[in-house]
């Protein structure tokens, strides 16, 4: 007999637990392992594409950083080139404008001591001339130099003619003050006499004379009045003597300053 | 001489018997059982793992593959019951290079059961799929007159079934046999290598079909109205014309 029934029912009993047994220790973890690993792999594989998504982001971001930056830079250094050259710019005009200043400073003290160095010698010429001249009267005529000023001015007191005349008289009539007469020496009391008598005498006014020292004129002798005044200086002969002392410097200098200059100078065209 | 190793009886107690059948059976049960259960006892999760682990995995999903290319579409859920016919048949072959082996498939009774049971997993996961009134209905399509015919093609299919396995793996050892009896050294080994091949061939027909026979049962029998019905409307359109 091929078919034993009990055998038949074993086998079947055997292929049924056989099934639960491969089930239960084949199937299940081989599969569950299976799952496991796909999901894992799926994961790494997501979690992947997010780095790369969010690596991607970053380099966009960081390079959009980066060019804003350079953006930045380059502003900030056109700003910074642009202040230093207006720095600069306010700095040479600040310097230029010193010195302009500087050299019209140092003119101006220049021109100040010129001057007060004109001023000393023309005083101290004036000084050499009174002392020069008040020597030779006294040597060659025997009379001084103080006698001989008032001569000359009483002498062109008198002179005085006409409009001239009235005008001064008019005006040392309506000035309040008594008459003033200004020598640079003091007078002697029979000089200063004479000179009252003089000036009443000739100009018929009966005023009082106060006579004053001014050592600082340059005129000899003046009778001043209400923007009338007679004189006799010695302002002319240093005048005089002034243009005489330029010329002679302008002589001597002109021609090496001529030289000098000449070969720069274009020809003139005739 | 012996057809089946029923015939191989080790204990006997009235019915009760333990024959080599039954034996051989346990033995493989105890190795297939206990090796999955040697191999999946500590798993790997991660892209490293053993080449024991790789080769179940192999194995399992080439059965899920294959389930699934016959037209099931969860396999999974077919999967124990398919994979454990496949496995149990290609290894009771595949023992048969050990000497005094005798594979439990080339006793009748184990090839009648294992196809009792595919005959009785049919219809249960036909009526799982279907419903109890949908899987029943299937037996009268097209109409109820072919009731009997259905009924007689499932029989003597699952017939067909154990006595293909049977034969097959009866045959093999009964030529080795001769053989060893007629040119001893050469020839049997060139057929015990030629047995291997038509034992693995066999697990994978008997396997397969059952799968069809399932897939048949569950999937195609409910499709099919539809395409019919399709095709019938079309018809009448073109009547209508």
């Amino acid at each position: 007999m091929l078919i034993d029934w009990f055998t038949i029912t074993a086998q079947a009993l055997n292929f049924l637990i056989l099934v639960w047994l491969l089930k239960r220790f084949l199937y299940k973890p081989i599969l569950h392992a299976l799952d496991a690993r796909e999901k894992r792999i799926a994961t790494e594989l997501a979690d992947a594409d997010t780095k790369k998504a969010d690596a991607q982001k970053e380099r966009d971001e960081f390079q959009h950083k980066n060019e804003e930056f350079a953006h930045q830079r380059a502003a900030l250094l056109n700003k910074a080139t642009a202040e230093a050259e207006a720095e600069r710019q306010r700095l040479l005009d600040e310097a230029r404008q010193a010195a302009v200043t500087l050299r019209a400073k140092q003119q101006e003290s220049l021109r100040d001591e010129q001057r007060s160095l004109h001023q000393a010698l023309s005083r101290r010429t004036s000084q050499e001339v009174f002392a020069i001249a008040r020597k030779a009267l006294n040597d060659l005529a025997d009379t001084s130099l103080e006698e001989r000023m008032v001569d000359v001015f009483m002498r062109r007191l008198r002179a005085l003619k006409g409009k001239e005349k009235e005008a001064l008289v008019s005006a040392l009539k309506a000035s309040p003050d008594p008459l003033i007469v200004r020598t640079t020496f003091g007078l002697s009391p029979a000089l200063a006499t004479a000179t009252e008598e003089a000036i009443k005498e000739t100009l018929g006014l009966e005023m009082q004379v106060r006579f004053e020292t001014a050592p600082g004129l340059i005129s000899g002798i003046e009778l001043a009045a209400n923007g009338k005044k007679v004189a006799w200086s010695i302002a002319e002969y240093l005048n005089s003597l002034e243009q005489g002392v330029a010329e002679l410097l302008k002589d001597k200098n002109s021609p090496a300053a001529a030289e000098a200059l000449s070969p720069e100078e274009p020809q003139p065209v005739p | 001489m012996r057809l089946s190793p029923d015939e191989i009886i080790f204990w006997q107690q009235g019915f009760i018997k333990l024959n080599a059948t039954i034996v051989f059976t346990w033995a493989l049960m105890f190795v297939l059982a206990g090796g999955a259960k040697l191999i999946t006892r500590n798993l790997a999760t991660g892209l490293e793992r053993s080449r024991w682990q790789n080769l179940l995995e192999v194995v399992v999903t080439g059965i899920e593959k294959q389930i699934e290319e016959v037209g099931l579409k969860h396999p999974r859920k077919f999967l124990p019951f398919l994979g454990t016919l496949f496995l149990f048949v290609a290894s009771a072959s595949l023992c048969t290079v050990i000497p005094g082996y005798e594979p439990p498939t080339g006793s009748l009774s184990t090839t009648a059961a294992l196809a009792l049971c595919v005959f009785v997993a049919v219809p249960l996961f036909g009526i799982e799929e279907q419903g109890l009134g949908g899987y029943f209905k299937s037996y009268m399509e097209p109409t109820i007159f072919m009731l009997p015919f259905n009924i007689i093609s499932e029989i003597s299919r699952t017939l067909a079934l154990a006595v293909r396995l049977f034969g097959n793996m009866m045959s093999g050892g009964m030529i080795i046999a001769i053989l060893l009896s007629i040119t001893p050294f050469l020839f049997p080994l060139v057929m015990t290598a030629l047995g291997l091949l038509t034992g693995m061939v066999q697990a994978y027909i008997f396997s397969i079909l059952a799968t069809v026979y399932i897939a048949a049962a569950a999937h195609v029998r409910k499709e099919k109205p539809e395409g019919i019905t399709n095709h019938e409307t079309m018809n009448d359109d073109s009547k209508r014309r």
